[in-house]
């Protein structure tokens, strides 16, 4: 490993951690209810995208579906907690367990199929899972369930008065998904994945078990967008299948990290500090009259970003890099 | 449960694959030309719906007679979202497959938008159409007289459409240039009009698809979506890219829907779809009729 590898990989830490504690400090200042939501959407879609990079960016099975896991981390929270009185930390690990579980069971018939078929798979998927909640009546069927309020606490994770105990937990699962990214690129896998990527049929006669490693980005990318549901669940602390479970939620996860970069460290959440204010802002704005226009804005945006710059905004970032190089 | 009333199903199931098959049969020509998925198909449909709505509103054109005015705007659509974005998301350096899902997503949701800005979110409908409401019985089963005329439509379409493609120049020049894109510029095709021109086939035959569903389906700006779905699902049973594939992959489809509806409660109908095209890329990860 030579030293300017090791040094850039030690540079990204110290960033990340300076970046981290400088969040922290925002909402110390930054009091206005609607900004404190729009910080704690954007880290939280941040983790997302940063979780579905692992799977789509870094190991190139492009995922349509992730709202499944999504789904089933809000769904599994949600109901050990109204249902058993579970707390919401144990449905947590309880819903990550399960969707990447679940990730395995359909990786094992997914993965051989390849390009669009992958993708088109994993959004028929998804689909089935949104029809079966919409029809499981003791889950709330189509309407959904609402967590019921049994007041403050760490232990039910539920705060009426602030929104700082969310915001601090979004800002760790963000810590906590680019962290392990940044630990898996320099690992076995994060070369598997690459390789995998690149040239599946290369990797493959070069000894990378192809299968193993798309199986293991599947199940630590399902794992953490699952975590990032429940944390959802108890945060909206209402969900219903097509607002958890919906086809536009796989895309909500998708877009950050397309636009930041794909298969990139930074790029994940680069993508989200752009486009989640963005979205929430037009949305309130121009939107309220529900006429479509943030739609319209919305929707150009993402065409003349996959045209103009197909590496993502990152790439302006590195290219200033290269040159100092 | 009847023969009667199985049959019925089937029946129904029938007329409704052949439309489907007519839905996705523009999707499957566009990607065996070009390896390009189109992510706003659903909107083209929505959009030829539209189309019909207001010819029928304002003109009192009558979606049979409408059909071919929806499927020529719809060409000219197709052609221009070639020229405009396809044929710079397919010039992408990086992250070519990337750019084509997001580029095409990206103009859905700007057409969902225009939709409702325009046409509003109001749910439309074209009532008293000529065949609207009729049935035809035929040895005892009734058959819905637009679903039947949707489904003699495809097969003439899907006819013409074979034709087309074997005994034309121009179908000759697309199926060489899907071949071989580099070959076809020496003996002088322009590689970018048999885009073009395909990208405006695709998008007139889902315009023929919606007009003949504006008469029996509600129109709204998220119309497309549900119809999309089915329309990606057929073309992966019946193998990405061919013609033919599309259209058992419609029928198929269309008569799964309708088993699925006698046996499940109706809102759960689409899962006996998804069920069995998983089932079939599982064992045959290139469909039915894909080339491996």
């Amino acid at each position: 490993m030579d030293k300017s590898f090791t040094e850039r990989r030690r540079r990204e830490l110290l960033v990340a951690a300076c970046l981290t504690v400088a969040a922290a400090l925002v909402p110390l200042f930054v009091k206005n209810p609607n900004v404190q939501n729009i910080m704690i959407l954007t880290l939280m879609f941040g983790a997302l995208s940063q979780s579905w990079n692992i799977l789509s960016g870094y190991c190139g099975q492009i995922s349509l579906g992730h709202a499944l896991y999504f789904g089933l981390g809000a769904y599994t929270t949600t109901l050990l907690f109204t249902k058993f009185g579970v707390p919401p930390w144990f449905g947590m690990l309880a819903g990550g367990a399960i969707s990447a579980l679940i990730a395995l069971a359909l990786g094992y018939p997914c993965f051989r199929l390849g390009g669009h078929y992958f993708a088109i798979a994993t959004i028929v998927i998804a689909e089935i899972g949104l029809l079966l909640i919409q029809n499981w009546e003791w889950a709330g069927a189509a309407l959904g369930i609402e967590m019921p309020v049994r007041g403050d606490s760490w232990l039910k994770f539920q705060f009426a008065r602030s929104k700082l105990p969310y915001f601090y937990f979004a800002l760790a699962l963000a810590c906590v998904a680019w962290f392990v990214t940044w630990w898996l690129e320099d690992s076995k896998w994060g070369y598997w994945w690459r390789a995998v990527k690149d040239n599946p049929d290369a990797a493959q006669s070069l000894g990378v078990v192809v299968f193993d490693s798309k199986m293991g980005a599947a199940a630590v990318s399902a794992f953490l967008v699952a975590v990032g549901g429940s944390f959802y669940a108890m945060y909206v602390s209402y969900i219903d299948p097509g607002s958890v479970m919906g086809f536009q939620f796989s895309l909500l996860m998708a877009l950050p990290a397309v636009l930041g970069g794909i298969g990139t460290l930074w790029g994940p959440l680069l993508g989200a500090v752009i486009l989640i204010p963005l979205t929430e802002l037009t949305r309130s704005y121009i939107g309220g009259s529900g006429r479509g226009v943030d739609l319209i804005v919305y929707g150009s945006l993402i065409v003349v970003i996959a045209l103009a710059r197909p590496e993502g905004l990152i790439g302006l970032f590195s290219r200033r890099k290269g040159a100092s190089r | 449960m009847t023969a009667e009333t199985i049959i019925q199903s089937l029946a129904s199931g029938l007329l409704m694959g052949l439309l489907y098959g007519l839905i996705a049969v523009g999707l499957a020509l566009i990607f065996g030309l070009m390896d390009v998925v189109n992510f706003a198909h659903g909107e083209f449909l929505m959009l030829a719906m539209y189309v019909t709505f207001f010819l029928f509103t304002f003109f009192a054109i009558d979606p049979l007679l409408s059909a071919p005015l929806a499927a020529a705007a719809l060409f000219v659509l197709g052609a221009v979202v070639y020229l405009v974005i396809v044929r710079f998301a397919m010039r992408a350096k990086a992250n070519v497959g990337m750019v084509q899902i997001f580029a095409t997503f990206g103009l859905a949701i700007v057409m969902r938008g225009l939709a409702q800005l325009f046409f509003t979110a109001d749910y439309r409908s074209v009532p008293n159409s000529w065949l609207g409401g009729k049935t035809i019985s035929v040895a005892g089963i009734f058959l819905p007289q637009p679903q039947l005329f949707g489904a003699l439509v495809a097969i003439a379409a899907f006819g013409g459409l074979y034709l087309f493609i074997n005994r034309t120049d121009f179908g000759r020049a697309l199926e060489a240039t899907r071949e071989d894109p580099g070959a076809v510029a020496l003996v002088g095709i322009d590689k970018n009009r048999v885009f073009a021109l395909g990208w405006g086939l695709g998008a007139a035959l889902v315009g023929l698809a919606g007009a003949i569903m504006a008469s029996f389906f509600y129109i709204y700006p998220d119309v497309g979506a549900s119809f999309a779905l089915i329309a990606y699902v057929t073309v992966a049973l019946g193998g990405f890219g061919s013609v033919f594939g599309a259209f058992a992959g419609g029928i198929i489809v269309g008569l799964v829907e309708a088993t699925t509806a006698l046996v499940l409660p109706p809102s759960l109908k689409s899962v006996g779809i998804y069920a069995v095209y998983l089932l079939v890329v599982f064992i045959r990860p290139r469909g039915l009729f894909g080339s491996m």
